[in-house]
């Protein structure tokens, strides 16, 4: 049996756990960058019982398994009757998860900040909402892009993990297909898979801090 | 007519008086200098006046605004409200030691953006303005820079222009020639000096002696967070009555 033989094979198997590890990628973003932000300015927050919360919800997130995390929320979330799916159920949990580590890249970008800024724009007489996604946040971003790009690579291979609660993404299934192959195939289509996301999220970065890069 | 009044200000960070009863006024026109040793609470009442930070007692009050005011028989200064503090806000300019230009705006916006998003500014009006405060700083041909294309003192001129853009009534300089390499102090006195011949009001804290005594109507020396003394440059500088002030000018007449 040749190469290309052995790749036709695969490939075509691949799609549909593919399409599933985008889709977790592609949604947990969309649910944890914002919810990231959320969590930074409770961690941030003059109020204690807020801080407090948030530091909670820090601690808990980033100091257990994310895979444990997973069958947490699958058995939780079935036992609750929400009735989501597999990869619903991976998408919040990775939104949750992911949301932690955003939450502290945006609270070291904030606080990065020189707080000259803030009075600069105060004395302007901007108002806090103002201050924040006019002058703020539009430095923040340039800040914080490089640990962004970290945790975004991290994510797609982190996808992977989706397979302890049954989710069929590009891991599993070619794990599956190994076994009935007998080849090692499969194992480096997927590794080939996964090297390509993270080369065009890796470019996509490069160009936006090429793009931000016309200040200091 | 007063455009500032303070009237026995008090503040102090922790157990550190910063501010012990500081009285002063303040006139249309008028350009005043605060100077004093590092430590005397300068730059501490500048920024009490801005409401970058707050007076524990006193009063302070811009024309017919009050800021802050202590009441009778109490300890503590209370606030108006955000609507008037904002108001007043729209009343002075403050210029920072540091500049604090927004580095991911270019020239243009960092002087329109207040008078546009704050002041409701068409925003082909206010380019115009920004176009003759730029002429008047001498940096008409750097509207499209950004900050980190300029020197300091150009920044430092970008910042006036950017606070003169609100059309402040009055305009407090927090050492603004300090962060500045001492040849490029000179285009920023330059710049200060028009305004003072245009009657702008301003209060300037400063080291520069010679350019306190010749460009401000009166001066004020500040020590421990007290008001030394106070009166004409000529005789606050040229014959101080305290001991303190001679002993801070001493050292400035040295080099």
């Amino acid at each position: 049996m040749s190469l290309f033989e052995d790749i036709a094979r695969i490939l075509p198997r691949m799609m549909e756990p593919l399409s599933a590890t985008l889709m977790i990628f592609v949604f947990t973003l969309l649910f944890s960058l914002p919810l990231g932000l959320v969590v930074a300015f409770g961690r941030m927050s003059r109020i204690k019982p807020i801080r407090w919360v948030a530091q909670v919800y820090l601690l808990v997130m980033r100091g257990t398994p994310l895979m444990l995390q997973l069958i947490f929320f699958w058995f939780g979330l079935e036992l609750g009757g929400a009735g989501f799916s597999r990869l619903q159920t991976a998408i919040v949990a990775f939104s949750f998860n992911y949301a932690a580590y955003f939450a502290e890249i945006y609270r070291g970008g904030i606080e990065s900040i020189p707080v000259g800024q803030h009075e600069a724009a105060d004395v302007l007489g901007f108002s806090k909402s103002q201050t924040f996604f006019r002058i703020i946040l539009p430095q923040v971003v340039k800040k914080i892009l490089p640990p962004m790009g970290n945790e975004f690579m991290t994510l797609v291979k982190d996808t992977s993990l989706a397979q302890v609660i049954a989710v069929v993404e590009i891991t599993s299934m070619a794990q599956k297909i190994q076994v009935s192959m007998v080849s090692l195939m499969p194992i480096i289509v997927a590794g080939i898979f996964y090297l390509i996301m993270n080369a065009i999220v890796s470019k996509g970065f490069s160009l936006a801090e090429k793009k931000l890069g016309y200040y200091r | 007519m007063s455009v500032l009044s303070a009237q026995n200000l008090k503040k102090s960070f922790g157990t550190t008086d910063v501010l012990r009863d500081i009285s002063f006024e303040i006139n249309e026109g008028e350009v005043l200098s605060i100077i004093g040793p590092s430590g005397s609470g300068k730059s501490t009442l500048l920024r009490c006046v801005t409401l970058l930070e707050r007076i524990d007692s006193g009063r302070i009050a811009y024309s017919d605004l009050t800021m802050a005011d202590t009441p009778e028989g109490q300890s503590k200064a209370v606030y108006s409200e955000g609507a008037v503090l904002q108001q007043i806000r729209r009343r002075f300019g403050l210029v920072f030691q540091n500049f604090n230009l927004f580095p991911h705006f270019t020239v243009m916006r960092n002087i329109i953006e207040a008078p546009v998003r704050v002041g409701k500014k068409e925003k082909k009006m206010a380019e115009s303005e920004a176009r003759s405060l730029l002429e008047k700083v001498g940096l008409a041909d750097r509207e499209k820079a950004y900050p980190c294309e300029l020197s300091g003192g150009q920044q430092q001129r970008v910042a006036i222009a950017r606070a003169l853009a609100m059309q402040p009534e009055i305009l407090f300089f927090d050492e603004p020639t300090s962060a500045l390499d001492p040849e490029l102090t000179g285009d920023i006195l330059k710049v200060i000096r028009d305004l003072a011949e245009e009657h702008m009001t301003m209060v300037i804290v400063t080291h520069e002696m010679s350019f306190a005594r010749d460009v401000s109507d009166r001066i004020i020396f500040m020590d421990g967070g007290v008001i030394v003394e106070q009166g004409d440059p000529a005789q606050v500088i040229g014959n101080p009555q305290s001991e303190r002030t001679r002993a801070f000018l001493s050292r400035f007449h040295k080099n």
